[in-house]
């Protein structure tokens, strides 16, 4: 799934810029995009939307036994982070100590690698977060 | 709608079958089941298989008609489901639609997995497919960590402990040492559970459920016919199923699966029971804290009472109820696609008496309850003897 | 002048969190680092987090740049990464600022390698473009994570960070007055194509190398624009190391006080195409209205780029959201162990 390059391309917006969708009936706002409004359905009607890029860590692990491709960055911290918006996105929390970080705490989005294919393949990058000044 | 009772049961030995291949797992339990059900293989009309990974633990796809085939049973139709860890019951409930519609009137039902072919790292990677491939596993989260984040909230909101979470372990060790399928027949101390290694805080090694090799099946049967051919046919009195939105970062509560709720009220319902009239569980122990939810969500205790519960030994055999005879996902062993149906013949052996060392008392009704993922699929069955 | 008009609309830096003391470094070798980061006048240097490189750094800076000059990224026409440290070496870093900041597509963009004075070359295209009328904006970066090779002396100095300059028109924090460079051939650090990590010629790297190039690039913008280190406020050289920055400095007769606000070598070591632009963004982040500042960048092999600048009355409202001694005190020290870890000097890592 890694190589799945195409993937990484399309979801550049989304990766980069946290780029959602709102739906212009319900107004709910959502990430990652989504094509039907599960409030409205047909009614709805989804547009792209930048999410807000800061929020509070909803939950939060220190993960020591690591997915394929991240074992080597162990232990690192992932956490549900809960935007202003009410919307709730999952990812790394970057650069604090793991004492710094409880529920609750004030995040916002960073630019960071997110995984490398190897030394020769693709590098994806995308949003983390990091504890707020 | 008929009524559909299952008419004989059967399971591989979970474990890390070195010794067997997929589809010696497959004739393993199939051989069992049709010996138990006394019946001939010709009287079968269809097979159901519940398995969710082959092609990346194994590279072998096509599970319907591997299962078929190997079972001895072509030409017949032969059909593979996939949900995840809930593949096992998906398929289940597909046999009990098909008899119940009136299509066919005996079916198989197969659920299998064979894990350990693959190194763990590859076997991780191939389970997080259960999650939201593209904004989980691509974030760097394993499913313990998933689970860990569901852990970490319920801490906060109900004040649950690593030690409650621990003793669920603890429990379950002490009923898989009673199963001679067990993956597990050792028991652990708190101790043991509690100073094992972080895999992703809260969650520790014995919090996990292990990686399995198995194969589960059961034959289903049209009630009234089973009557006739069979001395203890054991009748599906609840099968339902519901499904929540993939990645868990988006579901509302992290403290509950909205998917176990749902299909466990449909199942009440169905059965006319309420969760006091169940004797024994087997609920979906993938995680430790995937149970504490279980028992809640299922209605078995409140809202953010389990871990105390767990804590008084209220899930322990014989008491107010048996949770994971068996031994669970922790002990008896994860096979991901046939889990759900090793939960059901455990069901049927606790309802017709069969459980051995590990027997509840004055089991009436029977329950088992499947997730998928971190809780997209979740499927709830009850059982009592027809 | 260049035209009067085009200058600084909007800057950025950004400095890593993590930061390897001399002493650390030292260690590893049984060498007394303290007495190297000294001689050196390096103490400590910023080092890239593990999922950290120069294009990650690169779009910290420019996000800041871009927010900071309340600029629309739509309005940016053209995009140029100065690094020595490319996460690919084939395959532009620019594509990535232009897309990570929410550029239209309507840009061109290109990678500029020249050492250390890579992202200043790129300041200098811009201004071009700008005062042409091909560009409304044009965004230059300097951004490296460097490498130094285990247990060389640029081990003590090689660092992580980077600096955004958006160059335009219309209301610049700051005029740029004039930019003139000088180049020679002159082979004093480099890095063949393949090689994991740059050589350098030692001693030969000050005198015919830096020294030489800086002083007359900076001599004749001085002597073009009719200034002497008198008229300015704050002047920033490139800082390959503590040292080199101050004696060329006062060799041209300015000041340690002038020198001050731009010296953040230091304190995070030599950040390579981001050095003197980091140096720069200090400076901007407390120069007055009126202020005059003299930058001259370095690259080996070799030339220099020099800058006669005036901050104008637009500073107060476009400074750097996030201030570079901010980043630099808001740090967490490293062990060696974890450092090679970072930086993927454990072969087998990536």
């Amino acid at each position: 799934m890694r190589d799945a390059l195409p993937l990484v391309w399309r979801e550049i917006p989304e990766r980069y810029n946290l780029i959602g969708s709102t739906c212009e009936n319900c107004k709910q706002e959502f990430f990652p995009q989504r094509l039907i409004c599960p409030n409205c359905r047909r009614k709805g009607n989804l547009v792209p939307k930048k999410m807000p890029d800061e929020g509070k860590i909803f939950s939060f692990t220190q993960v020591h036994s690591g997915a394929k491709g991240f074992e080597n960055e162990t232990p690192y911290t992932l956490a549900i982070v809960e935007m202003p918006n009410g919307v709730r996105v999952l990812g790394h929390i970057v650069d604090a100590q793991p004492e710094k970080i409880e529920i609750g705490t004030k995040v916002k989005a960073v630019f960071r690698r997110i995984f490398a294919e190897g030394e020769e393949g693709i590098i994806a990058y995308g949003f983390k977060f990091k504890v707020a000044d | 709608m008929r009524s559909v009772s299952v008419i004989g049961v059967g399971m591989s030995k979970f474990g890390e079958r070195w010794d067997a291949s997929f589809r010696q797992l497959v004739a393993e339990a199939g051989i069992m089941a049709l010996k138990d059900s006394k019946i001939d293989g010709s009287a079968i009309q269809a097979v159901f298989g519940g398995c969710m990974a082959s092609g990346r633990f194994l590279g072998q796809e096509h599970i319907g008609a591997l299962i078929v085939d190997q079972l001895g049973l072509n030409p017949i139709a032969s059909t593979r489901l996939e949900a995840a860890c809930a593949s096992g019951s998906v398929a289940f409930r597909s046999g009990i639609m098909a008899v119940a519609s009136g299509m066919y009137d005996m079916v198989a039902v197969g659920g299998v997995e064979k894990m350990t072919e693959v190194s763990v790292e590859d076997a991780a990677t191939a389970l997080g497919g259960a999650g939201d491939q593209e904004w989980e596993l691509f974030q760097g989260a394993t499913f313990p960590a998933l689970y860990a984040l569901m852990a970490r909230r319920h801490m906060k909101e109900y004040g649950t402990t690593e030690e409650q979470m621990a003793l669920c372990a603890v429990k379950n060790h002490e009923n898989g040492s009673k199963n001679p399928y067990a993956q597990y027949q050792n028991k652990i101390t708190l101790e043991t559970a509690m100073n094992s290694a972080v895999i992703a805080s809260p969650l520790k090694l014995f919090d996990c459920s292990p990686i399995s090799d198995g194969a589960a099946v059961a034959i289903l049967c049209e009630t009234s016919k089973a009557k006739k051919i069979c001395e203890q046919p054991i009748e599906i009195i609840a099968s339902a199923q519901a499904s929540d939105t993939l990645a868990l970062a988006q579901r509302k509560s992290l403290t509950e699966l909205n998917a176990t709720k749902v299909a466990a009220k449909q199942a009440f319902e169905q059965a006319k029971l309420k969760p006091k009239d169940i004797q024994t569980a087997e609920v979906h122990d993938c995680f430790t804290i995937a149970e504490i939810m279980a028992v809640e969500d299922l209605g078995f205790f409140e809202k953010g009472k389990a871990g105390k519960a767990i804590e008084a030994g209220e899930t322990k055999l014989n008491s107010a109820i048996s949770v994971n005879t068996s031994g669970g996902l922790k002990a008896c062993g994860h096979p991901v696609g046939a889990t759900g149906v090793k939960q059901i013949v455990e069901a049927v052996w606790q309802l017709r008496g069969q459980g051995g060392q590990r027997q509840a008392n004055g089991v009436e009704h029977a329950l088992t309850h499947n997730v998928g993922g971190s809780g997209a699929t979740a499927t709830v069955h009850i059982f009592k003897r027809a | 002048m260049v035209n009067g008009k085009v200058g600084i609309v909007g800057y950025g830096a950004y400095v890593p969190r993590y930061r390897i003391t001399a002493e650390e470094i030292g260690k590893v070798w049984n060498k007394d680092g303290k007495r190297t980061g000294a001689s050196l006048g390096v103490s400590e240097k910023a080092v890239a987090a593990w999922d950290e490189d120069s294009a990650t750094i690169a779009v910290q800076a420019s996000r800041t740049a871009i927010e900071s000059g309340r600029i629309n990224p739509n309005d940016i026409g053209a995009i140029f990464i100065g690094s020595e440290s490319k996460p690919y070496a084939v395959k532009p870093t620019a594509t990535i600022v232009a897309e990570a900041c929410g550029c239209s597509g309507n840009l061109t963009a290109a990678d500029f390698e020249f050492a250390c004075k890579a992202g200043t070359a790129g300041i200098q295209a811009c201004i071009g473009m700008v005062a042409s009328g091909m560009i409304k904006v044009g965004l230059a970066v300097g951004s490296d994570t460097a490498q130094g090779r285990p247990n060389d002396a640029l081990e003590f100095t090689a660092a992580s960070g980077g600096a955004a300059m958006l160059i335009g028109e219309g209301e610049p924090l700051a005029l740029i007055n004039q930019t003139l460079s000088y180049t020679t051939d002159t082979p004093d650090f480099w890095r063949r194509q393949h090689a994991e990590f740059p050589t350098h010629a030692g001693r030969f790297t000050g005198e015919p190398a830096y020294f030489k190039h800086v002083s007359t690039a900076s001599k004749r913008l001085m002597e073009k624009v009719g200034t002497t280190a008198k008229d300015y406020t704050h002047a920033v050289f490139h800082q390959p190391n503590g040292k080199f920055p101050v004696k060329v400095g006062m060799d041209l007769g300015f000041d340690k006080k002038q020198l001050e606000a731009g010296l953040v070598t230091p304190l995070i070591g030599n950040t390579y195409s981001g050095a003197s632009m980091v140096g720069l963004a200090a400076v901007l982040d407390v120069a007055k209205e009126g202020d005059r500042i003299f930058v001259c960048s370095y690259g080996s092999g070799a030339g220099s780029d020099a800058f006669d600048i005036t901050v104008t009355k637009y500073i107060e409202g476009k400074r750097a959201k996030t201030p570079v001694r901010r980043m630099i005190e808001d740090k967490e020290y490293v062990s060696y162990a974890t450092y090679a870890k970072f930086r993927k000097k454990i072969k087998d890592l990536e």
